[in-house]
């Protein structure tokens, strides 16, 4: 049985001050069942989840008490990813025909700032200031870029098109593209990594409706299909956020196991993708997630970069709308976003950021602390 | 002077004339661990033994935290006296690769591959006057 989505809706990313989190998750609920033609009442089952912004199962406080069954979903970064995999289970498995995914946040200003009891680590990790995102993706960029031959040409390139991306997307919270030399000489926070190539925490939702593939046509004229949904934790042996150590040996990372995993279950490989959302919490992470995601080799970014290849006319468009770093993290939504910019593209509405020769397959991929990864294939 | 006490009890030997680093290693798998694990994450054993990973390593990677934390971080310092400070991965003879503050904190300081050496330091200052002490790296003096 496929699983197909029908419906999408964002609550725009940045700052709604007005607005709780929960009342941005709300907002994204209703415009994807404005888009799917749906009621919340059609609704059988929802998954959802939030950081920071309350638990997703009061949404029914906002959308109405009609008794769903309505599971909330934390699991880290990677939290929209899972509630799009538990949907996708419930659908696969036959017990629901129609649902709903939903992932909002609302996060203070600054860099996120994680105790280490909830992650199983010791108060010395954090008091001694170890426990920052910033600082292991800058640590484990640094290696990477030691060990791939990628320089800091690459970097600013990841940043300059999100940006320009961004600039043409009426949804991005950041739409001001900003020149080569603008992101070359902003301030270091965290060697190598400047402060126009890191993202940072915000607000918004993002929604889908989720059918039985067989039920879609009843619903919608042009449905999407899920063709894989794939979550993976952390080996043995790779590097990941919040390690105090590390082993000596070197293991896949999460994000190499959920894409070859998620590859397997659509029946194809990485040539066949036209549109990709690769998780680019900073640019050095997108260069990265490139090849962990199988869609080149370790070290052959910095060329792909410099020829523009990821670019919206590019052979391999990555971060269509912007991304992460023009779109912000709002963790609970984030995963979806990806997903909604993906179905957006795929649909051929992405106005002036449309992939050009109508797009057939999309994937989307995000990664976060502790290690952990969740990899969506959509074709249309 | 005052009292200097480790900041966590467990993570290195001290006082000590040449303090060292104390973590496991699995009596299974022969994995080791830094801060001492009584379960081994690779292969799942509870037989684990404290070990002392060594005073010395290789820088592995590196970056400079410009920025003061938010709490959970706690030192003495203020956002006007805060003094930026390096991180990085040192791989120590015991077998694993460490993270931990650095004394230098510029990028000319630092380079992977650049043999490290173990520091004990005071980090703050707690209500009591004792000072809270750490583990830090610092660049190899030459043998």
């Amino acid at each position: 049985m496929d699983v197909a989505i029908i419906g999408i809706g964002l609550h725009r990313f940045g700052r709604s001050p007005d607005m709780s989190g929960m009342q941005q998750g709300a907002s994204a609920v209703r415009a994807a069942l404005a888009d799917a033609g749906l009621s919340w009442a059609d609704m059988q089952f929802a998954y959802g989840g939030s950081q920071d912004a309350g638990n997703a199962d009061a949404l029914v406080n906002e959308l109405g008490l009609t008794g769903l069954q309505f599971t909330n979903i934390w699991n880290g970064c990677a939290t929209g990813g899972s509630s799009l995999h538990a949907a996708y289970s419930a659908i696969k498995s036959g017990e629901y025909d129609l649902g709903v995914v939903v992932g909002f946040d609302k996060h203070p200003r600054g860099a996120f700032n994680p105790q280490p009891k909830e992650w199983g680590l010791d108060d010395w990790y954090g008091e001694t200031g170890l426990m920052l995102t910033t600082q292991f993706f800058a640590l484990k960029t640094q290696r990477y870029m030691h060990d791939h031959g990628i320089t800091e040409d690459a970097l600013i390139r990841v940043s300059e098109k999100a940006f320009a991306n961004g600039s043409l997307t009426p949804t991005a919270w950041r739409q001001q593209a900003l020149s080569y030399d603008e992101i070359a000489n902003s301030a270091m926070i965290s060697d190598p990594l400047r402060k126009y190539m890191f993202c940072s925490p915000a607000e918004g939702g993002a929604a889908l409706i989720i059918c039985n593939a067989d039920k879609a046509h009843q619903y919608c004229s042009n449905p999407l299909f899920l063709k894989a949904a794939a979550v993976r934790t952390r080996h043995y042996g790779s590097f990941e956020v919040f390690a105090p150590s590390q082993a000596m040996k070197v293991a896949d990372a999460p994000t190499v196991t959920a894409s070859k995993a998620a590859f397997e279950l659509a029946g194809i490989g990485p040539e066949d993708v036209d549109v990709m959302q690769l998780q680019d919490t900073d640019s050095g992470t997108e260069i990265m997630h490139m090849a962990e995601n199988g869609f080149c080799k370790h070290g052959e970014q910095e060329k792909l970069l410099r020829e523009g290849a990821t670019g919206i006319n590019g052979s391999m468009p990555i971060n269509t709308d912007g991304g992460c770093l023009a779109n912000g993290e709002p963790v609970g939504a984030s995963g979806l976003r990806q997903v909604y910019e993906v179905c957006v593209q795929l649909r051929g509405e992405g106005g002036a950021r449309q992939v050009p020769n109508n797009p057939r397959v999309g994937y989307t991929h995000v990664y976060g602390a502790p290690g952990i990864s969740g990899v969506n294939i959509i074709t249309r | 002077m005052s009292n200097q006490v480790p900041l966590q009890e467990g993570l290195f030997t001290w006082p000590s004339s040449q303090p060292q680093l104390l973590g496991s290693r699995c009596s299974q798998c022969a994995e080791a661990a830094f801060p001492a694990q009584p379960d081994c994450r690779s292969c799942g054993s509870r037989d684990t033994q404290i070990i002392e990973l060594g005073d010395r390593g290789i820088l592995w990677t590196w970056t400079i935290q410009t920025f003061m934390p938010k709490e959970p971080y706690l030192s003495d310092e203020t956002p006007e006296t805060f003094r930026p400070y390096g991180v990085g991965y040192v791989e120590m003879p015991g077998g694993v690769r460490v993270e931990a503050r650095l004394q230098a904190n510029s990028p000319e300081q630092l380079k992977i591959g650049m043999p490290m050496q173990l520091d004990i330091v005071p980090f703050r200052t707690d209500e009591n006057g004792e000072q809270k002490m750490t583990f830090s790296f610092s660049a190899a003096e030459k043998a």
